[in-house]
């Protein structure tokens, strides 16, 4: 009677599962190969775009150097560019919170803003502060400099006036100085680590909390919800808050560049995404091919489109978004919904088609 | 003579060894599950830490209770052991039921169908003489009772197998078997095992063959282990099958405690082979015991509760079935979904935001969840329809209580289930904070829209 029975069971499921495996064709032949997406980020986008910055970063340095030491206007001129680059290319990489970037915290002490000016002028007057100090991280870093090259005063005589006649213009040199040397040394810290542990990063390919792909695709999506679509667009544009901040955008001193930086993060995003070579036009092995390899090219699709569409509302912003929120705030919100919609995909569609858990709690399930 | 097979005797007896030996188990699993639920720091994180919690209709009142949570969870261990060793075990069963209940109700983010399956088990367990044999309170009291009536173990049965076959009949539907989600979103994930999971784990094949199976399982398993001749082989398939998912899914103690738990299908012989091993190896007890042949509830008693157990037994088969009263699709909705032993049928997420609005000015901002809710918290709240109104209440009384006037609360929310797109899940016109909490149907969840249907149970 057993025998029977169990013969049964086992045919029973040995037909269902040969019959519908002939209905429907095999859609996973093999799994995807994560190392191969963690060896073209890496090798690809994250070690090109951390040299790329880091090159930049210690230009902007140099500036910094030359115009310290002769505080002019052909200097000034020299420092703002050099920052505007460098900080252009630091949207490539801010999305990357792991190894020693995030040990250090890395883009806290890069970009954080609005700057409380009130911690800069007090550091400047006291001549002596603690920069590693997490109190001072809205006193440093990019938004620190946009505030000193830019915010000290209405004209740029005025500022180099701070740098030259004004009392304590040894103080403000120094600030300046001592600002770009810790951008400087954190980035060399960052990338030197990064190639020193570019083999164990590209093997952890695990589906585990503390992988290198699961941490990495985490990382995307909270750098894309939080630093580019609330930082950059949401938090100024008053989405959070009863009444519109334009004093909260990005570069705000130099006032007509936000446009430009968050144009540049939503390609850096973009590229992340479609496995793009920095500054290249080859791609690799990507969020998007590893879509399409599970058969869900219907969210690759969709998702790059509507980064796109994203992109093209922005391009209707003006350039600075202090003015654009000021003058007609709808837009703005216009492309923070557009932005939005994409969280949506990333977070919910492409996190469950990977199966990645999305937060770190371990709970038993069902 | 048909008629006959199916007349219940309740004046039958049979071996108390069974039952005592499920005490034990039981006990000591969930022992073991508190202590690791500490162990793990979920005390802190999923009971303290939360500013807010999901409660249940007509709950609201139990809530964590502070530091005293730990104690709660001391009371609930220590009752454990207690009911193991059958020491006081009517008020340790009782304590332990209230003590895990509270917990239970505490905060729904946490529901569990394995929590709600100790729930109920241990509701059982007050009223049965589950003390009578190889117990301490039959050690003190130097008395102790062979045989009890045959219904007190055949109920332990019949929610088992009230479970295993409701879990298989709610399978029955084309997501599970014709697209063989979510195992198919699931199993491929599991690329990491060894041996198994670049290969048999990636296989269209084998997504198919593990849904037809774990519905043919729930199905079958009952009578294989009901009927002497394949019970063995039965609890065969209990151990492989419950083992498999605990090294493919994150579900805790919940194989352990099923697996444990089959063993009641048994005649006495094994059960009194593992007392006998217990006696020689580890009690080394050597004191002999009165022994009472027979094990009687009084009539009263007896009457009491047997209309309640038919009381609860019908509850039992008729609750996981309350959500044909509803209309829409039951994964969308989730309307009657929990307490339906509904088991691993879903893949569904979320991503819900609220705005705040100025009813009076249409002036608004949006809600930044992370600011009231843990990450799991918000997870769950996503696609779940009562924990989004029941947060958008919480959302309108705390603006209310700032000094915002005329609140409303709008949701934007998209969910994705099974591996289809996500879509919009609630009307995003209608003001949550003008609905009533209930157990009406929701209105304001637009309809399930997708062109992939689920048809089915």
């Amino acid at each position: 009677m057993f025998r029977r029975f169990l013969l049964l069971f086992v045919s029973i499921i040995t037909i269902y599962a040969c019959s519908s495996s002939e209905e429907i064709a095999p859609i996973i032949a093999d799994s995807f190969d994560r190392n191969a997406l963690l060896e073209n980020i890496a090798d690809n986008i994250i070690i090109p775009a951390y040299e790329d910055f880091s090159g930049k970063m210690s230009a902007l340095k140099s500036a910094g150097d030359s115009f310290s030491a002769a505080p002019n206007q052909t200097n000034l001129e020299a420092l703002r560019a050099s920052w505007f680059v460098a900080y252009k290319t630091w949207q490539h990489i801010e999305m990357f919170d792991i190894g020693k970037a995030e040990e250090l915290q890395f883009k806290f002490y890069m970009n954080i803003y609005p700057v409380t000016v009130s911690d800069i002028e007090d550091n400047i007057a006291n001549g002596s502060y603690d920069l590693d100090n997490v109190n001072n991280q809205d006193a440093q870093g990019f938004p620190a400099l946009d505030y000193l090259i830019y915010g000290l005063a209405d004209s740029d005589a005025a500022i180099l006036e701070k740098y030259t006649t004004a009392e304590n213009n040894d103080n403000y040199k120094n600030y300046l100085i001592a600002i770009l040397n810790q951008m400087n040394t954190l980035t060399t810290s960052v990338v030197s680590d990064f190639k020193v542990q570019r083999n164990d990063f590209v093997i952890s390919g695990d589906n585990t909390a503390t992988s290198s792909v699961n941490k990495l695709i985490n990382d995307y999506i909270f750098y894309y919800e939080k630093g580019l679509r609330a930082n950059k667009f949401g938090i100024p544009a008053g989405i959070f808050s009863s009444t519109p901040l334009p004093g909260k955008v990005e570069g705000q001193y130099k006032n007509d560049v936000s446009r430009e930086l968050a144009l540049e993060a939503l390609t850096a995003v973009q590229n992340m995404f479609e496995g793009k070579h920095y500054n290249a036009s080859t791609t690799g092995a990507s969020y998007k091919s590893y879509l399409i390899k599970l058969d869900r090219a219907d969210i690759a699709d969709v998702t790059a489109s509507q980064f796109n569409t994203a992109a093209t509302q922005i391009q209707t912003l003006t350039p600075s978004f202090a003015a654009q929120i000021n003058t007609d705030n709808t837009a703005m919100t216009k492309a923070y919904d557009e932005l939005q919609k994409a969280v949506v995909l990333l977070k919910v569609d492409m996190l469950q088609a990977f199966n990645v858990s999305i937060d770190y709690v371990d709970a038993d399930g069902d | 003579m048909f008629m006959k097979r199916f007349k219940y005797n309740f004046k039958e007896q049979t071996n108390a060894a069974p039952l005592a030996i499920f005490r034990l188990f039981f006990g000591l699993m969930m022992f073991a599950s508190i202590v690791r639920f500490w162990a793990n720091g979920w005390i802190e994180k999923l009971y303290l830490l939360p500013k807010f919690h999901f409660s249940y209709y007509g709950f609201s009142w139990v809530k964590p209770i502070g530091d005293y949570t730990y104690l709660l969870f001391i009371i609930c261990g220590a009752s454990a052991i207690f009911v193991a060793i059958g020491y006081k075990y009517r008020i340790a069963i009782i304590t332990f039921f209230l003590s895990f209940l509270y917990i239970e109700l505490m905060d729904k983010t946490t529901y569990l169908n394995h929590y709600y399956f100790i729930s109920i088990i241990s509701f059982l367990l007050i009223f049965l003489p589950a003390n009578a044999y190889f117990s301490l309170d039959a050690f003190v009291q130097k008395k102790q009772y062979k045989l009890i009536p045959k219904w007190t173990i055949d109920s332990i049965k019949l929610m088992l197998v009230i479970i295993y076959l409701t879990a298989g009949f709610v399978k029955l539907n084309s997501d599970w078997l014709f697209r063989a989600m979510p195992l198919k979103i699931w199993l491929p994930s599991k690329y990491d095992l060894p041996f198994i999971g670049e290969n048999l784990m990636q296989q269209n094949w084998f997504h198919f063959a593990m849904s037809w199976s774990g519905m043919l399982y729930d199905l079958v398993i009952p009578f294989l282990l009901l009927y002497k001749r394949t019970r063995f082989v039965a609890f065969l398939f209990v151990v492989f099958f419950h083992v498999f998912t605990k090294v493919l899914f994150p579900i805790g103690m919940f194989p352990y405690i099923m697996i444990v738990s089959a063993l009641i299908f048994f005649d006495a012989t094994l059960h009194n082979k593992i007392i006998n091993f217990i006696k020689k190896y580890i009690t080394k007890s050597k004191k002999n015991l009165l022994i009472e042949p027979n094990f009687y509830f009084s009539k009263l008693k007896s009457k009491v509760i047997l209309s309640l157990f038919a009381v609860f037994f019908a509850i039992q088969m008729l609750l996981p079935w309350r959500s044909l009263l509803y209309p829409g699709e039951l994964f969308w909705t989730e309307e009657g979904y929990r307490f339906s032993w509904r088991v691993m049928l879903m893949e569904k997420a979320g991503s819900t935001n609220f705005k705040i609005v100025n009813l009076n000015s249409g002036a608004s901002f949006r809600v930044n969840n992370t600011d009231f809710l843990t990450s799991f918290q918000e997870k769950q709240m996503s696609y779940q329809p009562d924990f989004i109104l029941e947060y958008a209440h919480f959302l309108g009384d705390h603006f209310t209580k700032q000094g915002h006037k005329n609140v409303g609360v709008f949701a934007t929310s998209y969910v994705a289930l099974n591996g289809r797109l996500s879509t919009r899940f609630i009307n995003e016109k209608v003001d949550l904070y003008q609905q009533k909490v209930s157990f009406a149907h929701k209105k304001w969840i637009l309809p399930f829209q997708s062109k992939i249907k689920i048809k089915g149970i």
